[in-house]
């Protein structure tokens, strides 16, 4: 009994161990495979209009109501201290360090991340891929490395679109609703963010989670059993894994981002 | 190398881990004839085609294909050489994304560089080929089992082909749709001068249309000849194949204990 359970463990670690070198290896060669996807730059576009564009209402609606809430909970506790002004600077440090990267790509895992999953793993149980590959056309440039970089680029500009709805939201809620001073509102927020320590790191973050996240869809999909149950796993594989290295990847790059700044 | 042999197969091993698939197979393909691969589920049919196709390697033997040693090539040679094959899928692995049109004109655009005017052209000629032109700006989705397999073949024989491999075409058929493909087949690689590797169960259907068959069982040849040849074989497995007899050197019933043990029959009697 005790023999089986080490075997079985031992065998799941290799496994995964075996995995995660098989997924390191399909980076590389999206990485290799990419020159199509910028050379066709309409492929990525066309890619970038899936993950991205359509991933535009869920991103623009959720940043605005946690944009809300923050407005509503900042107000909450600036107002024990008689900081109410300070609302801008706490919606928009926030959302622009934290809440809008992790919190975008978070709904990017799940609207996207999953949707390119499905795609590429029915690909695959369909035998699209292995027609493409018997057509001398090279899936991972054509199919992958489009998907990719989409991803990639897509991620930055939904989290900024994710933290300026919510910085609207928490305006909408403290200035108009609340009655907090629209000028201290903005003016605070405006001298209290920095554009290299928090916007452009904020950006970074969603450029990694990106990176993460797409790899991730793309992998699971492709390493996907070519069955109905294999790409229903896959997709939910999908979305625990990314969700929980997006979490990960936050405090190891908030970490080395921000210590020691005031 | 005979100068007619388009595919030669010299003494080929494979196995899936350490399951033996296909145990030291010898296989030729004239060109311009239909050849037929047959055998029961599970033998190795397929394997051969991806073998030839290079989609997997021999772990012995070797597969040449116009007189270039497949699993030698690198990836390069390989695509090089599969612009020069199609491949018909068992359920025709259209991309469901794109028109039939678009999906006739995927190896033109990906590997041509003709002018749209001319991609259009071609596509309609594929199309029509196969009795399809008036369905060009159909999506998948729309297509019938027998439709879909009709585009798969206008789009394997897109880039005028000199070999085309098919993987079970009648799979799945009506009887009109069967007739049309299998009469499709033998029509394209007559006047296109290709050479067909069919791998397929149905019979009556490719014994009408083929020029050479192949038998395979547990993973080696076991018959070969023309049509007639095959139907008068005395040969137990054909025989039982050919007429779809449930059982014989194929047994009806998988492997089991005694039936008595099973049902415990002899525990009730103690």
């Amino acid at each position: 009994m005790l023999r089986q359970s080490i075997e079985k463990l031992g065998h799941r670690t290799i496994q995964g161990v075996w995995r995660i070198g098989f997924a390191a290896r399909f980076f590389l060669a999206v990485l290799l495979h990419s020159g199509t996807a910028f050379r066709r730059f309409g492929l990525t576009i066309r890619e970038m209009y899936f993950t991205g564009v359509l991933s535009l209402i869920i991103i623009l609606v959720s940043g605005l109501f946690v944009g809300m809430v923050l407005g509503l909970q900042g107000y909450e506790t600036l107002q024990t201290y008689g900081s109410e002004e300070a609302l801008g600077v706490l919606v928009a440090l926030s959302l622009v360090r934290e809440l809008g990267p992790v919190v975008a790509a978070l709904l990017f895992a799940s609207r996207a991340g999953s949707a390119i999953t499905a795609e590429i793993g029915l690909m695959k149980a369909t035998e699209q891929l292995s027609a493409m590959e018997m057509m001398a056309v090279d899936p991972i440039a054509r199919v992958v490395a489009p998907r990719f970089w989409a991803g990639v680029i897509s991620m930055p500009l939904l989290a900024a679109l994710f933290s300026a709805m919510g910085i609207f939201g928490g305006y909408l809620v403290g200035v108009q609703l609340i009655g907090v001073d629209e000028g201290a509102f903005w003016s605070q927020m405006k001298n209290a963010v920095d554009f290299e320590q928090d916007i452009l790191n904020g950006v970074i973050k969603s450029v990694v989670f990106g990176i993460a996240i797409t790899t991730i869809a793309l992998f699971e999909g492709y390493d996907a059993p070519p069955t109905a149950e294999g790409v229903s796993r896959a997709t939910t594989r999908t979305v625990v894994t990314s969700s929980l290295v997006i979490l990960a990847l936050d405090f190891v790059l908030t970490a080395f981002m921000f210590r020691g700044l005031s | 190398m005979h100068n007619d042999n388009l595919v030669e197969i010299e003494d080929v091993e494979f196995g899936y881990g350490a399951r033996p698939v296909l145990k030291g197979i010898n296989q030729t393909a004239r060109r311009g004839q239909v050849i037929a691969i047959m055998g029961s589920s599970g033998c190795g049919k397929t394997t051969l085609l991806r073998l030839i196709g290079g989609q997997i390697k021999p772990g012995q033997g070797k597969v040449r294909v116009a007189g270039e040693s497949v699993n030698e090539l690198d990836q390069t040679g390989l695509y090089r050489l599969r612009r020069k094959m199609g491949m018909l899928f068992q359920f025709g692995a259209l991309f469901t994304d794109i028109s039939v049109f678009d999906n006739v004109a995927y190896q033109l655009r990906e590997h041509t560089d003709l002018p749209e005017d001319a991609i259009r052209d071609l596509v309609l000629m594929k199309l029509h080929a196969v009795g399809l032109r008036g369905a060009a700006q159909l999506m998948p989705a729309e297509l019938s089992g027998g439709m879909a397999r009709r585009v798969a073949l206008a789009r394997a024989i897109a880039l005028d082909p000199m070999l085309v491999m098919y993987d079970e075409p009648f799979a799945g058929l009506d009887p009109i749709s069967l007739g049309i493909t299998g009469n499709l087949i033998r029509r394209l690689t007559d006047t296109l001068g290709l050479t067909s590797l069919v791998v397929t169960h149905d019979v009556q259907e490719s014994l009408k249309i083929v020029d050479y068959i192949y038998f395979v069982s547990e993973g080696v040849i076991v018959a070969e000849g023309t049509a007639a040849e095959i139907q008068a074989s005395g040969l137990p497995y054909v025989h039982q194949f050919v007429h779809g007899e449930a059982d014989g050197p194929v047994p009806f019933h998988y492997p089991a204990p005694p039936y008595a043990d099973d049902l415990r029959l002899g525990a009730q009697r103690a």
